[in-house]
């Protein structure tokens, strides 16, 4: 009984409520932990699984060599290469084409490939304004990777520890 | 006095308008929000007679409560008008009997030289600028009418708890919430915090 | 120049007509920009509250962030649910609004800064928050929609509901002001901050808080608009216009409730420190409009801290709340102050 009275007087002074809000004015003064997207940006590994690229030799040779285990491995079945015989004997790919909305960026292709040509780059600020754009040509792959092979090349490097 | 008049017949005409209106629109829901809008030319009407305590009393009342309950139930229902129009005819004789009286009984007042002739009343005087219409009906309610006010508000609760008890039954054998119980729940209750050490993956 | 000005201005003071309506628009067109930055100023606390940044793209430091909402909103279409009835459907947000602009008339902003000051300004503040439900009740239902229509049931509950603690509460404030006059009534408290009513009325002034929540349909008494529970209540099939006109009333709603707290229980323009040693000496010790003011935005705050702690109420615990716990103690506690005024221990303008 007595117990039931001195309740009922705590919950008319309404203390859980004011814990409450006291939680929340002790927030109201902590620092921001937002990161604000485009001027500040959060560290991203060198195994990030972003857009994907063909990579050349130094001499620039393609590197690809159509043994088609990327397209073998690809779950989402989004890798279609048409391959060729060279003039000197070797193969090479006359298609390669990605298609981006059917790949989940899990990286099997990257693990897969014996000559490390295809990889997935660290970029992940990328659109397309037409549904043809999500499918990346071989041109477009090649021309990735040129454009970003220094990164490609020194995010490889940091993880090479680790193969 | 030109405005005033002005004002009074606009604000008459749309009551009654709205009048007609309540009782002859088809849409229920229509009707409620007619009758508050007479609500508010009549509290309009009562306050050119500086009567502004009891014209915002029938606002807060009538229209702030009871109408938003009223309109709660009309919403709610789904009125089948046709069943309602039936037997127009065969009551038509004793209703218009009734609206019969009822306008002799209107034009008596409005007309006989009697009793209750318009000239019978004066024009009350107007009042000075200090002069509160809340404190005037005050002072003559806890005064003169103290016990009928007492009485009326007697009655009232009685009505309260007639419709309480009328209403409030304890079925058994459903489940039901009760809130007071669910309120009154502490952590205590349900949440039981164990200290345990952390265990080690074998061989570490 | 200045002469002219001057005859100018008196020739206005003259018209009776002109002279209102220009103080209405006074009134208004500020009430409106505090609108808009209040929905800015609740989303940058809120903000900080969740530790977050809140808008800060448009503009420095966010602050065209409402022009650029409103912007939007008037652009979009104003969609037209079929079978929907469109005259009701179009004029409920009118019926929201105009309300809680109206009550504004009877605001004493400082002791002679008033557009109406009339007798019974605390009877026509309760009688016209009371039927700012009207515009929810009418949308809902010329809305057509299931979710729409369960927010009106759910407001119309809500509102009778707590309108009776509200007059309540406010019955204990014109006990002790013994005026129905806003401005009788702050002046009633003159004195420092020990002398407002929020002291000798303190549970009624916790429960006009919390019965103003619940008739503005803010959190935690958000039930009419619900959006975990029903979609967005009342207004689901808003949109455009019509949709920023019920924003509009509601954020106006909140500023009104926020002044009419700081008017029956903070002492309205009164300062807290009059008659306090030195600083009471210096202009902080004196009241006006600046402190009216700041207090409201102090009451403001308050509406936007709750909503940011305190989770949404269940339905038959806000009417359990209403009916069985704040009206008992508002009962109570309008005796106790018709005791206090007897007895002489809160006396009048002291």
């Amino acid at each position: 009984m007595m117990k039931r009275v001195i309740e009922y007087l705590r919950s008319l002074l309404l203390l859980e409520l004011l814990a409450g809000m006291g939680l929340t004015m002790r927030h109201f003064f902590r620092p921001r932990i937002t990161i604000n997207y485009p001027e500040e940006k959060t560290p991203k590994s060198p195994r990030f699984r972003g857009l994907h690229a063909l990579r050349r030799y130094p001499n620039g040779e393609e590197r690809c060599i159509a043994c088609k285990l990327c397209e073998a491995v690809c779950p989402a079945l989004a890798i279609t290469i048409d391959s060729t015989e060279n003039d000197d004997g070797s193969r090479r790919t006359t298609a390669y084409e990605i298609d981006l909305f059917k790949c989940i960026y899990c990286g099997l292709c990257e693990e897969s490939c014996p000559v490390d040509s295809i990889v997935l780059t660290g970029v992940l600020e990328y659109h397309m304004e037409s549904r043809e754009e999500g499918i990346l040509t071989k041109d477009k792959l090649l021309a990735i990777g040129d454009r970003y092979e220094s990164e490609i090349a020194e995010n490889r490097n940091k993880d090479a520890a680790y193969r | 006095m030109i405005v005033q008049e002005l004002i009074f017949y606009a604000f008459s005409l749309v009551m009654v308008f709205a009048a007609v209106a309540v009782i002859t629109v088809r849409n229920p829901v229509y009707a409620v929000l007619f009758l508050v809008l007479a609500f508010f030319s009549a509290a309009a009407i009562w306050m050119l007679l500086e009567a502004e305590f009891l014209a915002i009393i029938l606002v807060v009342v009538y229209v702030g409560a009871v109408m938003v309950l009223f309109l709660f139930v009309v919403m709610m229902l789904d009125i089948n008008l046709v069943p309602l129009k039936e037997g127009f005819i065969r009551y038509l004789p004793v209703a218009a009997i009734v609206a019969v009286a009822m306008a002799i009984e209107l034009l008596m007042v409005l007309w006989s030289r009697g009793r209750f002739g318009v000239d019978m009343f004066p024009v009350p005087p107007p009042h000075s600028a200090d002069y509160s219409n809340t404190r005037e009906l005050g002072e003559l309610l806890y005064s003169n009418y103290l016990l009928p006010f007492e009485v009326a508000g007697v009655v009232l609760l009685v009505a309260i708890i007639a419709a309480v008890a009328l209403t409030l039954r304890t079925r058994p054998g459903i489940k039901v919430q009760n809130p007071s119980v669910q309120v009154r729940t502490r952590r205590d209750a349900s949440v039981r915090l164990v200290k345990m050490k952390s265990e080690k993956p074998r061989g570490a | 120049m200045f002469e002219m000005i001057e005859s100018v201005f008196n020739w206005i003071q003259s018209q009776y007509l002109i002279w209102t309506v220009l103080k209405i628009v006074v009134i208004v067109l500020p009430l409106i920009t505090a609108v808009a930055f209040y929905t800015y100023f609740e989303r940058k606390v809120i903000g900080s509250m969740q530790i977050r940044v809140g808008p800060n793209r448009v503009g420095p430091l966010g602050l065209i962030q409402p022009f650029a909402d409103v912007f939007k909103l008037l652009l979009k279409e104003i969609v037209l649910p079929t079978n929907a009835n469109r005259f009701l459907f179009v004029t409920a947000p009118v019926i929201a609004l105009a309300p809680a602009f109206a009550a504004w008339a009877v605001v004493p902003f400082n002791d002679f800064l008033v557009l109406a000051d009339v007798d019974a300004g605390l009877l026509y503040v309760l009688a016209l928050t009371s039927l700012g439900v009207y515009g929810i009740i009418i949308a809902g239902w010329a809305s057509n929609s299931k979710y729409a229509f369960l927010g009106a049931m759910r407001a119309a509950a809500q509102a009778v509901s707590y309108e009776i603690a509200m007059g309540f509460a406010l019955v204990g404030v014109l006990i002790l002001a013994g005026s129905m006059n806003l401005r009788e009534i702050v002046l009633a408290q003159q004195g420092g901050i020990f002398d407002w009513y929020w002291l000798p009325l303190f549970p009624l002034f916790v429960i006009y808080m919390i019965s103003g929540l619940a008739e503005t349909n803010r959190a935690p008494f958000d039930m009419a608009e619900g959006e975990s529970e029903i979609v967005a209540g009342f207004h689901v099939e808003y949109s455009g216009a019509a949709f920023a006109v019920f924003f509009l009333a509601e954020y106006a709603n909140m500023i009104l409730i926020s002044g009419l707290t700081a008017i029956m229980f903070a002492g309205g323009w009164l300062s807290p420190f009059e008659g306090w040693p030195v600083i009471g000496d210096t202009f902080l010790g004196q009241g006006s409009i600046i402190w009216f003011l700041a207090k409201t935005v102090i009451f403001m705050f308050m509406f936007l801290w709750y909503r940011a702690t305190w989770p949404r109420y269940r339905y038959d615990q806000i009417m359990r709340l209403g009916w069985k716990v704040l009206i008992p103690i508002t009962l109570v506690w309008v005796m106790l102050s018709a005791l206090m005024t007897v007895l002489g221990i809160v006396v009048k303008g002291s």
